[in-house]
């Protein structure tokens, strides 16, 4: 599950899953929601992620500006990730389309992700993110 | 942290009295209106900047200034480098030196009233705008590191424009001091296609009409009367401003303990200014200034090219280019002594004064063109820095309207087709390839650009000149 949050200048990014690497996944679904529907991006072309970062909160800070930096230099739009995550390092394969402007309409080019109100919890066995990436 | 209380000391300007880890005040330029506008975290925001060390007599916040991260946008504050002031990634952001150039074209809007459509047909088809867009220039790795070291001056060395426009350039066109190598290979291959494109989200190119001008003599100096067409770009560094911010806010984050720094919000990520990191940062982060400079120099190219095939005899000259999220090393008088600081300037533009030294010939007696860009419904200013402007906020305006309203709660209240419709009644041309882009950017999700510029006036930051209303906007 994912939502989008308000922040006055960017857009926040919100999910919530059962285990670490789907709640992850979803923040990356938010992420691409902030360009364009995800559910109209096709999955034609798959790319492979890893990185590693010193705690959860750094990690998903990583894992989301990977993903953003493959949609600006392959010039791709991306809709189901398989994450694995172990001691902190991410291992992920993603699949997606080239963008096509007339099929996307893409509203906005993600920048980065910012540290601004930046949390990774787990409470009760549920698996919350959030953080605020710059348009 | 406790909440930030206001004091107000003149009719523009608002102080927050050092509390906690403050090591200088908060002053703010705003009316009543708009200080009412600012809510808590903003403020917040301008006192954790307050707490960075090496900071030089205040935090200052401009009257655009709303939340960002880290700094709030619109924030502006100087760090004394013999004094352990530090230099922040979280300070420029991550669109290094976006900014507005603004040129002349030599026409009136009578000339261009009977081609308008043609002409922005035209802009939004030869100007790569938007998501996932591409120019038609791509540089090798020694091509980029050579445009990565001479900004402006190398796109007019590779025949995109003339040498007269470097004149009318901050420093130049070049900003002296960047090192390609401080910058990674990430950043340098997400930049690879993406010189002379203007991006997304709030970036524009406008065709715009001088409606009023306020200061006839500083007006004429800037070759400005009523009735005047002129063109405006509104873009920064692209993909590779936004890797270089990514790239050294993760390396400031982890290395700002080891110089003893607390950080009030790990978005203020900032190391020492000579520390080795920090000089690594100086020397990416001018490469970033030079990256963009050199972007709204092809952009120019570009957009004289259209207009070329529609009015042959049209000559575009420039007005002034000047970027509003950097970080200078800048001469400043503090209690009496010349010092040179490191200025911060997130969402905020440098408005020099008369007589300064960066100042083109022709504008020496009048003082910096600042350049203030409205949303696609509203006016857009020129203004004009101000001696005061150097005691009052380190010779520093406010950059644009700023938002008043989320993306999210945008879209929720309007559409994009509706915006489109409303604009074209007050016959406005406006080219978007996002109907959702253009609500997230509505003009009503933005602060009244014309009160903060008269806040901006009235404090004295930089004087009113002209107002300049859009025409034709193509959005990216």
């Amino acid at each position: 599950m994912w939502e989008h949050f308000s922040h006055q200048a960017d857009i926040g990014i919100k999910a919530s899953a059962g285990t670490l690497p789907e709640v992850f996944e979803q923040a990356a679904v938010a992420l691409t929601a902030i360009v364009t529907e995800p559910g109209n991006v096709e999955q034609t072309e798959s790319v492979q992620i890893e990185c590693s970062a010193e705690n959860n909160e750094l990690l998903l800070v990583d894992w989301l500006n990977s993903i953003i930096y493959e949609m600006a230099v392959r010039k791709m739009l991306f809709s189901k990730f398989e994450v694995s995550i172990e001691n902190l390092k991410l291992s992920a394969k993603i699949w997606g389309e080239k963008i096509n402007q007339e099929k996307h309409l893409p509203a906005v080019e993600p920048k980065a992700v910012t540290y601004n109100q930046l949390s990774v919890k787990n409470e009760n066995g549920k698996w919350t993110v959030q953080c605020v990436i710059d348009v | 942290m406790a909440k930030p209380q206001l004091k107000r000391v003149s009719e523009y300007r608002w102080l927050i009295e050092p509390f906690g880890r403050m090591r200088v005040p908060g002053v703010i330029f705003a009316d009543n209106i708009l200080i009412n506008d600012m809510d808590e975290k903003t403020l917040t925001q301008i006192c954790n900047v307050a707490a960075l060390p090496g900071i030089v007599k205040a935090s200052f916040a401009m009257p655009d200034a709303h939340m960002g991260y880290g700094f709030p946008i619109g924030g502006v504050a100087a760090f004394d480098p013999e004094n352990g002031g530090v230099i922040s990634g979280g300070g420029v952001g991550f669109d290094i030196a976006c900014g507005v150039r603004t040129f002349h074209t030599g026409l009136s809007e009578a000339d261009i009233i009977s081609v308008k459509e043609k002409l922005a047909e035209s802009l939004f088809r030869d100007i790569p705008a938007g998501v996932g867009s591409t120019g038609n220039i791509t540089l090798s790795t020694a091509q980029l590191d050579n445009m990565l070291a001479g900004g402006a001056a190398w796109a007019v060395e590779k025949g995109f424009g003339t040498k007269e426009d470097l004149d009318f350039i901050e420093e130049g066109g070049c900003t002296k001091g960047a090192v390609p190598a401080k910058v990674s290979a990430h950043a340098k291959k997400r930049q690879q296609e993406q010189m002379g494109t203007l991006g997304s989200g709030n970036h524009y190119l406008e065709v715009q009409k001088v409606v009023d001008i306020y200061d006839t003599q500083i007006a004429e100096g800037f070759g400005l009367k009523k009735g005047d067409c002129l063109v405006s770009v509104h873009c920064g560094s692209r993909g590779l401003g936004h890797q270089i911010g990514t790239d050294y806010l993760k390396q400031m984050a982890s290395q700002a303990a080891q110089y003893g720094i607390d950080l009030p919000d790990r978005e203020l990520a900032s190391v020492p200014v000579n520390s080795p990191l920090g000089q690594d940062y100086l020397g990416a982060m001018r490469s970033g200034i030079n990256c963009a400079l050199a972007n709204r120099q092809i952009l120019t190219e570009l957009v004289r090219r259209v207009f070329a095939k529609i009015f042959p005899k049209a000559q575009l000259t420039m007005l002034y280019d000047v970027s509003h999220n950097t970080a200078k090393m800048e001469e400043h008088k503090v209690d009496g002594k010349t010092k040179q600081l490191l200025i911060h300037r997130k969402g905020a533009t440098r408005a020099f004064g008369p007589g300064s030294a960066d100042l083109p010939p022709r504008y020496k007696a009048f003082g910096q063109p600042v350049l203030i860009g409205g949303t696609m419904g509203t006016a857009s200013y020129i203004l004009a820095g101000t001696g005061e402007s150097e005691a009052l906020a380190f010779s520093s305006a406010c950059h644009g309207a700023g938002r008043c309203m989320s993306r999210t709660a945008a879209t929720k209240k309007w559409q994009g087709s509706q915006i489109v419709r409303e604009l074209a009644e007050r016959r406005i041309i406006i080219k978007s390839r996002s109907m959702r882009g253009l609500a997230e950017e509505a003009p009503d999700a933005y602060k009244n650009v014309s009160a903060v510029v008269e806040a901006t006036a009235n404090a004295g930051l930089a004087k009113k000149v002209a107002k300049l209303l859009p025409m034709i906007c193509v959005k990216g």
